[in-house]
């Protein structure tokens, strides 16, 4: 394993009865990144953390996680690693301080300013129960749990999900701050992509138990290109674009997006005869949608930390 | 210094960065000497990831927009040219292409946009043309 990488699969494989839900992963988390793993529900994102973190036992391939085996962590290793997992589970019962109490007694290292700071950037009252929270509220406790105990890595699996809006903010805050510039490492599963926009310095795209992009968040969108394209037929059937990631119907033309744009793609979209054909720019958000809405799974550029080690 | 970035455009965040920058340098609302926030400071106040903000500075820097003192911070360079008369040329075209372009759409005279035109300029160096 490469000793760049907090988090490292070899082929990871895992099948429910009969069905492949991660299909030979390999796929790297760069000490000191934030990594955004993103990709459609069922796409085995939480299936690829719960193996990284050996919840789970792989079929086939292994991982590695902060230099050791992901299948045989020891609870000396495990406290080195935060994970706050779908949902932010916390007992109901108790009070946002004694949830700080509990943090405390239970971890070996303890930042309790740490937790009343996060705490606060959330807008919770240290005296409130935990099951009066909002979800977002929530959120922030259950962070505020796992960071304080001053992990090398975080690991959060889709902490987003029905935040609102300030929330949000504060994640993203919380993040940045826990990162501090590139010190420690953060894997984070969202739907939310501007806030990936905002916060990772890479992204990784599952589609269907494979990872078909795996690169800096800038080279991602410097090697996507797109082309609006008048034409009566579907330019993607044509199977003569290289590199095409995803044909979209709009209501007067095609949004054609496709990878690694070169001389061979601009003669193929010439030869396509359409009507019009111009280059059209796309947002962040459009290219990830590009890559989740095809349903067909071939080879992309792979740069990935992996590859490159 | 007033930055404001949105998520969901088509010009990457980092390149909002630099071009804001950039015009507020040409505007004069950025003067040689001004300090500017550090990487760190302009990466919370924007709630973005740092190596973001690193990017667009370092681009203005290898543009000689901005330079780095040692120890003290990024600040905004003496005005020197550092691109061939060639270059400066081809990126002029570049800008006067897309300006032009969309003048003309708007349906106006030559003489109206060159009224227009001059009268920008004047506003933005100070220096009547």
């Amino acid at each position: 394993m490469n000793p760049d990488n907090a988090i490292q699969t070899f082929g990871l494989t895992r099948y429910f009865s009969k069905r492949p839900v991660v299909q030979e992963l390999d796929f790297a988390v760069p000490r000191g990144s934030i990594v955004g793993l993103l990709g459609l529900n069922g796409a085995g994102k939480s299936t690829a953390i719960k193996m990284m973190l050996g919840f789970l036992t792989p079929t086939r391939g292994s991982s590695q996680v902060l230099g050791c085996n992901s299948q045989a962590l020891k609870p000396e290793d495990r406290v080195r690693i935060g994970y706050a997992v779908e949902g932010h589970f916390l007992y109901p019962w108790m009070r946002v301080q004694d949830c700080e109490a509990f943090g405390r007694d239970t971890f070996p290292r303890w930042n309790r300013e740490n937790f009343y700071s996060i705490v606060d950037r959330f807008g919770i009252g240290t005296t409130q129960k935990v099951s009066w929270l909002s979800r977002g509220q929530r959120a922030g406790v259950s962070l505020a749990s796992t960071i304080s105990s001053d992990p090398e890595l975080l690991v959060l699996d889709d902490p987003a999900l029905g935040l609102d809006p300030v929330s949000r903010r504060a994640l993203n805050e919380t993040l940045l701050d826990f990162n501090d510039s590139g010190a420690r490492t953060v894997l984070i599963s969202s739907h939310m992509l501007d806030d990936i926009e905002r916060i990772c310095d890479r992204i990784a795209i599952m589609v269907a138990g494979q990872v078909l992009v795996d690169c800096k968040l800038d080279e991602f969108r410097s090697r996507i290109a797109a082309w609006s394209i008048e034409s009566s037929t579907d330019p993607g059937l044509s199977g003569q674009i290289p590199g095409l990631i995803h044909s979209h119907r709009r209501t007067h033309s095609w949004l054609v997006t496709v990878a690694n744009p070169n001389e061979a793609t601009l003669s193929a979209l010439d030869q396509l005869g359409a009507v019009s054909c111009e280059s059209a720019e796309i947002t962040f958000e459009e290219a990830v949608i590009a890559y989740l809405a095809r349903s067909r799974r071939s080879d992309t550029f792979l740069t990935g930390a992996r590859a490159a080690s | 210094m007033q930055i404001q970035i949105a998520t969901h455009s088509a010009t990457p965040i980092f390149r909002q960065i630099v071009d804001q920058i950039r015009r507020q340098v040409t505007s004069g609302q950025l003067t040689m000497g001004d300090s500017l926030p550090s990487v760190r400071q302009l990466a919370k106040d924007l709630v973005i990831n740092p190596n973001t903000v690193a990017k667009a500075y370092a681009e203005l820097q290898r543009d000689g927009l901005l330079e780095s003192q040692q120890g003290r911070g990024i600040f905004v360079a003496k005005k020197r040219t550092i691109y061939t008369k060639a270059e400066r040329t081809r990126r002029l075209d570049e800008a006067i292409d897309r300006f032009a372009s969309e003048a003309l759409v708007l349906d106006f005279s030559h003489e109206e946009i060159l009224n227009r035109l001059s009268s920008k300029l004047e506003q933005l160096t100070h220096e009547p043309g």
